[in-house]
This record gives C-alpha cells, structure tokens and sequence, in this order.
C-alpha cells in the first residue's frame, strides 16, 4: 500500500517535472547544444561557402600563420587586460565612496552613475562617434583646457581608436559593475570601518584592507562576467569603427573577425568556426583561473 | 569640531570625484539631446548649446526612415521575445526547484555550463540552420535562439526557492491541478521576480544587435537598433538625424527605468552578460 502510493506520487512528480522544464530544456539543446557541437565539428572543415571536407588540424595552423588572426587575439586581450581592471577599479572607489550614508546626494549620484546602462551598445557607440569626431566637443574641449595642443586623432589613428574603445566600454560599464559592489557593501557591518577609523587606519588602507578583501566574491563574479563580456566585443567595435576593425585593423576582435570571415568575405565557415573556438577556449579558461586564484588567495 | 575640520579635504576630493564621474556619466546623454537641435556640422565641430534644427532633424528622420515600420518591427521582435522567454523560463525555473529530482538536477548543471558559450561560436551554424529553415529575413529567426535562456531559468529557480509551500498544498487541498497552481498562484505571487526578469529580457531583447544584423536582410525587416547603426556608418553621417534616432531609440529603456528603478536594479543585479 505504501509502496504503491510512494510509486504513484513518484510519477506523478516526475511526469510533471519533465513537463515544465521540457520547453526550456528543448530550445536550449537546438538553439545551443547543437549548434556549439557543429561548430566545433565545423573547426575541422574546410572550404568555401557550403562546400566542405575534412581537414583534420589545418584550421589551428592556419590560425597560427595568419597575421590578422594574431592581431585580433591581441587586441582582444589588451582590451582584457587593460579595460577590465580600470573599470573595476573605478567601479570599487565609486562604491566605497556612495555608500557614505552621510555623502549629500547619494541617490542622485548613484543614478547618475548608473544612467549609461540604460543606453544600448550601439546607441552609445555612435554618440561617442560623434563627441570624439576630429573637431567634435571632447576635442574641442581639451584644447579649450588646454590639456592638448592639436586634435587627438581617435578615430583613425590606431593607438587612440582602441583607447576610445576601452573609454567607450567603461563608461557603459562602470556604474553597472558599481551596483553589484554597492548591494555587497549593504552587508558589511558598518562598525568594522568605525573601529578602523577610531584606531586611525586611512581611508586609503580601509578600502585596500577592509573593502577589497571583503567583496572579493562579488569582485571575482564581476571580473568573470566582464572578461566574457570583453572576449565577445562586438557592437561598440562595429559601430565606433566603420565595421572594418579599425585603422589597420588596429581595434578588431575575435567576434569582429568572425563576423568578417562568414559574412564580409568570401564564407569560409570552417576556419571562422575555429576562431569561435579560440574564444570558447579563452572563457573557459580564464573563468577556470580567476576562480582557481581567488581560492589560492583564500588559503 | 574636530571631525569636521579634518575632514574638510577628503570631503572636497570625495565631492569632487564623485561629482566628476556623474557629470561624465550623464553628459553624453545631454550632447545627445542638444544634438537633436542642432545640424550635423554644428554637432561634429562641438558646438553645445542648442540650436533650431531640431523640427528639420525630425522631419529628415522620417523622410529616411520608415518610423511606423521600424518601431513595430522592434516592438513586435521585444514583445516576442520577452513573453516567450519568460513564460518558457519561468515553467522551467518552477519545474526544477519544486519537482526535484536526480536526472533533472544533472540537466540542469549541464544547463548552467551553457552560459559559458560565446555567442560568435553559435551563429555560423545558426545562420545556417536559419537559412535550411527558410527563416532569413524573419522576426521569427530573431526571436526564436533567444527564447532558451540558461540564466533566467536559473534567476527563476532562486527566486522560487521563497515560494511559500503551504500555497501549494492548499491548492493541492483544494483540488487545482499542477498547471492551475502554477498559473493562478504562482504568476501572481512571483510577481516581482516576473518584473526583474521581464526588465532584463527586455534590455536585451530591444538592445540586440549582432544576431539581427546577420538575419534581418532587407529594409522592411530592419530594427531601430540596425537603423540607427546604418545612419550612423553612412560616409558623412547626418548627426543631427543620428541623434534624434539615438534619443527614440533610447526612451523605452530609458522610460523602464524610471518608472521601474527597483525592479531594474535588481534586475540588473541577476543579469549575466
């Protein structure tokens, strides 16, 4: 009797588990299982357009002789490298310094702050298109200033268009990456910074001391979304650049390149499916490092 | 006293740069407005006081731009999208958090991994299985890869860890049916957990660019994000109209988050990107 009644609520349960998830379940296997395994299926073809053999590895050394290649890969990680610590730098202060319940017009800050999330990637990359045109009002103003004495070539001098990039995406950014630090703060006790002040720690070494280490979760889950994030760079490139990369390919990226082999060029979908790999390998690992560090760091 | 006066210098400086950063914060959007009412070669050359082209920039918009049709094909894309991305995910969110069982838990660990997959590794073969479909240059092929979002199911399985369970042996109690429970109870009282989802689906949703401008072809189909980005790429791009494309572009979302500041923080504070 039991043993029926367990039996029978068991499938009755089941019957309807597998009910509400399938929806789900279904469009993610068609939509991303399977397309994720054609794709690294793919990276061993080659060819043009819809005609394609197996190649075995001639995508990965093709990756290794080609110039362009090797130029978006670096690109993209010094967008990495450099971007990604700023911002969260910048987004750290900001919330160390917004969460001063005695600071006069916090809200207002705070939104203010936070009001570049609300823009989308290329509404935001073409009004910096347009504010750092070669006599546009972040020029003009610089020189106003006096800061610089001739306009700053952004758009078309290598080094300063992949600096545009990296000023364009922490602006859309910072005040995204600033909330998450700002609810984490919410739940330190406020009397640990009283003791530290008391005893005269500076505010220098309470942010080094006492914020960092505590938010160092919330710190490790933003740097991870923000390197997946730097390593899919698309939009902002696309539309800051004439969609081209830049001068001399000087702002390209991996997703650019990828774009560029399938739809700009002649097809070549076997080795722009390898390209996607890079990446699909580059966030894998890089999550897998900064997890692993933060752990280290623990002990 | 003392407090005070030593305070005064970081006080300035803390004054100072927060009050920088909120002032660079804001002010493309305040360009962006004053652009509007300006003529592109004013705008380029840095001009920041307003000015009186704005009724010639409006009406230069709608002379290049079908509005009506690239409103609605961005309304109907977002609308698709967020209806269906949140009832699929909200099914499934509930699904695995009160149905709980071995192989689903295994599916849905397998489930989380797929957050990790970049999007450029996924569009070649999407693009060729919109293609076998016959589904280029279709809303339908916008929407559809969008639908099955790892993460909302799994912001809707956290957030259905706080649904009371006495809710649903009442139902039970009283006779509805598993589908009934979800539909009259639990929508209703996950209400909130609906708007946080709704708000980031819908971003997303209206924001999307990458995908659409490989899929959406002709003129007739395009959003008003590919419409904007194709002014803004011409050789000499009118700014002026670029700006009022920018600003009509921005005011959903901008309007979202005025009326529903909470919900979008927290929102915010649950989206991967």
């Amino acid at each position: 009797m039991v043993h029926a009644r367990r039996g029978g609520i068991g499938r009755y349960y089941d019957v309807n588990g597998w009910l509400f998830v399938a929806p789900a379940l279904g469009l993610i296997a068609l939509f991303m299982v399977y397309p994720i395994l054609w794709s690294l299926w793919m990276s061993f073809q080659a060819g043009r357009g819809m005609t394609m053999k197996f190649a075995g590895f001639a995508n990965i050394v093709r990756l290794w002789n080609d110039p362009i290649f090797i130029k978006a890969l670096t690109n993209t990680m010094t967008y990495f490298v450099v971007q990604v610590p700023i911002m969260i730098l910048l987004a750290l202060i900001l919330a160390s310094l917004l969460n001063n319940p005695r600071l006069v017009g916090r809200g207002l800050f705070r939104t203010a702050i936070f009001l570049p999330c609300v823009t989308s990637l290329v509404a935001y990359s073409v009004l910096f298109k347009g504010m750092f045109a070669p006599d546009g009002i972040v020029n003009s103003t610089l020189q106003a200033i006096g800061i610089i004495a001739s306009p700053i070539p952004w758009l078309t001098h290598p080094f300063w268009a992949k600096t545009l990039v990296i000023i364009a995406i922490t602006w859309r950014w910072t005040g995204y990456n600033m909330i998450f630090y700002l609810a984490a703060l919410q739940n330190i006790d406020k009397s640990i910074y009283e003791v530290a002040r008391i005893d005269g720690v500076p505010a220098w070494a309470r942010f080094t001391h006492i914020t960092i280490p505590l938010l160092k979760p919330v710190i490790l889950f933003t740097t991870v979304i923000s390197t997946i994030g730097t390593l899919q760079l698309f939009d902002e490139v696309y539309n800051l650049t004439e969609g081209k990369g830049g001068p001399s390919n000087a702002t390209l990226t991996l997703s650019l390149y990828i774009y560029n082999l399938t739809f700009r060029f002649m097809p070549s979908f076997g080795y722009a499916a390898t390209v996607s790999y890079v990446i699909v390998v580059l966030v894998a690992l890089l999550a897998f490092l900064q997890f692993f560090l933060a752990r280290e760091r623990d002990r | 006293m003392r407090t005070k006066s030593t305070n005064i210098l970081p006080a300035l400086f803390t004054y100072g740069f927060v009050g920088l950063m909120a002032f660079l914060s804001v002010f493309p959007f305040i360009w962006m407005v004053l652009g509007a009412t300006n003529a592109s070669i004013d705008i380029i050359k840095g001009k920041m006081l307003p000015g009186e082209a704005l009724a010639t920039n409006v009406a230069n918009f709608f002379t290049l731009v079908n509005v009506p049709l690239v409103f609605w094909n961005s309304a109907k894309v977002t609308i698709l999208a967020t209806v269906l991305t949140l009832a699929v995910s909200s099914l499934a969110g509930y699904g695995f958090e009160i149905f709980r069982s071995r192989q689903r838990e295994r599916l849905y660990s397998a489930m989380l991994l797929t957050l990790m997959i970049p999007f450029a590794a996924l569009m070649i073969p999407l693009f060729i299985m919109m293609g076998k479909a016959g589904l280029i240059n279709t809303h339908i092929a916008v929407v559809l890869p969008t639908i099955g979002s790892a993460f909302v199911v799994f912001y809707f399985r956290q957030s259905t860890k706080a649904f009371p369970s006495e809710l649903r042996d009442a139902a039970k109690v009283d006779g509805l049916k598993e589908w009934q429970i979800f539909l009259y109870i639990y929508v209703p009282v996950m209400r909130s957990t609906y708007a946080a989802a709704f708000i980031i689906v819908f971003m997303t949703a209206w924001n999307n660019y990458l995908w659409p401008l490989i899929v959406l072809q002709s003129n007739e189909t395009k959003t008003i994000t590919l419409v904007i980005s194709s002014l803004a790429s011409a050789y000499y791009p009118d700014y002026g109209v670029v700006m009022v494309g920018t600003i009509l572009a921005t005011l959903p979302t901008l309007a979202v988050f005025f009326f529903m500041q909470r919900q979008f923080v927290q929102g915010m504070l649950g989206s991967v990107k």
